[in-house]
């Protein structure tokens, strides 16, 4: 009986989600008196054994070349494999693309019961119950697991990590690979960006920025933040901005440490998808925007005076430290 | 080609979020009811579009709920869905719901399964990859666009900061998001041929739920909002260094 965790790789490197449902699974791990281990699968440019530091006190690696191309099915198949080979009865993903991609089919193929988009350690005081999020942010329901393996999807930025010095002993795992029946045309990286889904801080513009032409706004206080950014649904519907900036309801769900929207009005949609931010900062010049009533500091004024001195203010406090 | 379409009830995106019987249920008073976007913006519309493309195309809609749902399986069949199948239980466990479109999808031999990338009250974002799982055929998620050509599907699809194209061969499971097709609103003659839509029903198979809902609640309230003067922008920076500690 152990705690297994699926490490996320991309182009060769550890995904931080990765790292938050590592660590998330060793705090469980412990809650249960038992080891966590981890799966990799395809190639890691990075050390493994740094994942001691995380938690995890055995990774396993997996590098068959089929695993460089993503297909879920292949994945899952590998994934149910190594969870029986370490008899592993608790299993955690990150809720990210791949997660949600993966841990529903490894949930059919283990007879595992799943609890997705989790957002706090299980409580197994009476059963196995975990607390995840809901109506898109709005609610948290408490799922309990009933069956004897269960799978576990941690909300990106909802678990804060707590490093050690310790370091993973790394071996290499013998798995069932079957062969891709999914051919890789392309891939399409936006370079150079956060990725929004797990950027700690997102700047954010509605339509309140009149045009694409006034994004340098954002992008600049973005840049100087180290944040990715993000727009309202509108925003992307006229194209001024791309579609997958789009955050809400029906966009991108984030929980960053810090959300900072300039020129949005506050739509229920849109706090759907972004009301799990940590800090929420939100400028605009009506005062009774409904997003005020959402944020924890505000400044009502005009975004293309404001926040030009906020950039400038940044630079000095960045110049500073 | 046979497409079957997931579409499941959801509340408007703008219904209170309340809770009834000590938190265990959602408080339904008041509440107006919809498809689940995703399921009906793009999953939906997106098989509509193939078959404006190949009128050869039969659009099929799977529904697994009571009959409270109805309503908006006749709306899913005014926008050009021909014919439903609804499997007649309340049960919300995401494993045993796979497991009843499952059995439909095999009965009716698919080429192509489309899902909602995720319900907006649940959020599982489960059901679409169990349905794969348990039909054993790839699955694609959140796929931002898609070409048919014979058997063979291009899909684009979203991944952690950009975007793949994947080709496959069908039969396959595919959900959908934002950019796959554009929302659109069902006309007189299709909400008037719509009642004339054969919409079946069928009692649920055995299958295991492996999950339950213990209760439900809402996030604590906001302290309110610190309003910084326009003309001293420069206190915010401070605020969110010093006291927020965000930046
Ligand atoms: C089913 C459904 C799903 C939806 N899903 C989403 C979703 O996922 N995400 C989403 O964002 N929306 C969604 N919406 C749309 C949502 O209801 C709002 O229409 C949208 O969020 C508004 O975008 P906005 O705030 O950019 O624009 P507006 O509502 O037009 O607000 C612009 C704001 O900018 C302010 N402003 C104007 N000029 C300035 C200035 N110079 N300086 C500072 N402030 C200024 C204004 O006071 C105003 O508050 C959805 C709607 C529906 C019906
Ligand atoms: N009760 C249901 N009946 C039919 N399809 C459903 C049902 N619940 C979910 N789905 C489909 O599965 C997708 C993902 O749902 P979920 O896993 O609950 O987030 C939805 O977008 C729908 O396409």
């Amino acid at each position: 009986m152990s705690v297994l965790i699926f490490v996320d790789i991309a182009e060769g490197k550890i995904k931080k989600a990765s790292f938050e449902a590592a660590n998330y699974g060793a705090a469980i791990a412990n809650q249960m008196g038992t080891e966590a281990a981890a799966i990799v699968l395809g190639n890691c440019t990075e050390d493994l054994s740094m994942l001691g530091n995380y938690g995890i006190s055995k990774v396993f690696h997996n590098t068959d070349s089929a695993l460089n191309v993503f297909d879920a099915k292949v994945y899952a198949q590998a994934i149910a494999d190594a969870t029986e080979a370490t008899t592993s009865n608790i299993l955690i993903f990150s809720n990210t693309i791949t997660g949600k991609a993966l841990a529903p089919r490894v949930s059919v193929r283990l007879k595992a019961g799943l609890v997705s988009g989790a957002v706090a350690l299980p409580d197994t005081s009476n059963g196995f119950v975990v607390r995840k999020s809901v109506f898109s942010g709005k609610a948290f329901a408490s799922v309990a697991i009933q069956t004897d393996k269960k799978i576990i999807s941690l909300n990106p930025n909802a678990f804060s990590i707590t490093k050690s010095n310790n370091s993973a002993t790394v071996e290499t795992i013998s798995l069932t690979i079957q062969p891709s029946t999914i051919e890789l045309v392309s891939v399409n990286k936006i370079t150079g960006d956060v990725p929004l889904g797990e950027a700690d801080i997102v700047v954010s513009g509605g339509r309140g920025l009149k045009g694409p032409e006034n994004w340098g706004l954002v992008t600049d206080l973005a840049q100087l933040l180290g944040a990715a950014t993000a727009c309202s649904r509108p925003v992307a519907d006229i194209h001024w901005r791309p579609h997958h900036e789009h955050v809400g309801q029906t966009g991108l769900a984030i929980a960053p440490n810090l959300y900072i929207a300039i020129g949005i009005s506050g739509a229920i949609q849109h706090l759907a998808g972004v009301n799990r931010s940590k800090t929420i900062v939100v400028i605009n010049k009506d005062p009774e925007a409904p997003f005020f009533k959402a944020a924890d500091y505000g400044i009502v004024g005009d975004a293309f005076e404001v926040v030009p001195k906020i950039i400038e203010a940044v630079k000095k406090l960045k110049g500073s430290v | 080609m046979k497409i079957l379409i997931c579409i499941s009830k959801t509340p408007d995106t703008t219904a209170k979020i309340a809770f009834a019987d000590n938190n265990t249920s959602f408080a339904t008073d008041g509440v107006q009811w919809i498809i689940n976007p995703y399921d009906e913006w793009y999953a939906l519309v997106k098989a509509i579009e193939l078959k404006e493309a190949d009128p050869s195309i039969v659009l099929h809609l799977a529904n697994v709920g009571g009959a409270d749902t109805e309503p908006i399986i006749r709306k899913a069949l005014a926008l050009g869905g021909e014919e439903a199948f609804r499997v007649n239980t309340d049960n919300t466990d995401s494993f045993f719901v796979a497991s009843q479109i499952a059995h439909l999808a095999k009965a009716g031999n698919y080429d192509l399964i489309f899902t909602g990338k995720e319900t907006i009250d649940y959020n599982g974002a489960s059901i679409g990859a169990m349905l794969s799982e348990l039909l054993d055929v790839p699955f694609i998620s959140h796929a931002v666009k898609l070409e048919l050509n014979n058997n063979v599907a291009t899909v684009t699809r979203e991944i952690e900061g950009g975007e793949e194209i994947n080709k496959l061969s069908l039969p396959a499971v595919i959900s959908c998001q934002k950019g796959m097709a554009e929302q659109r609103i069902p006309n007189m003659k299709g909400i008037m041929g719509a009642r004339s839509k054969p919409l079946h029903v069928s009692e649920p198979v055995e299958a295991a739920a492996y999950t339950s809902i213990v209760s439900f609640d809402l996030p604590p309230a906001k302290a309110g909002v610190k309003l910084i003067p326009a003309d001293h922008p420069e206190e915010l920076v401070r605020l969110l260094n010093e006291e927020a500690k965000a930046i």
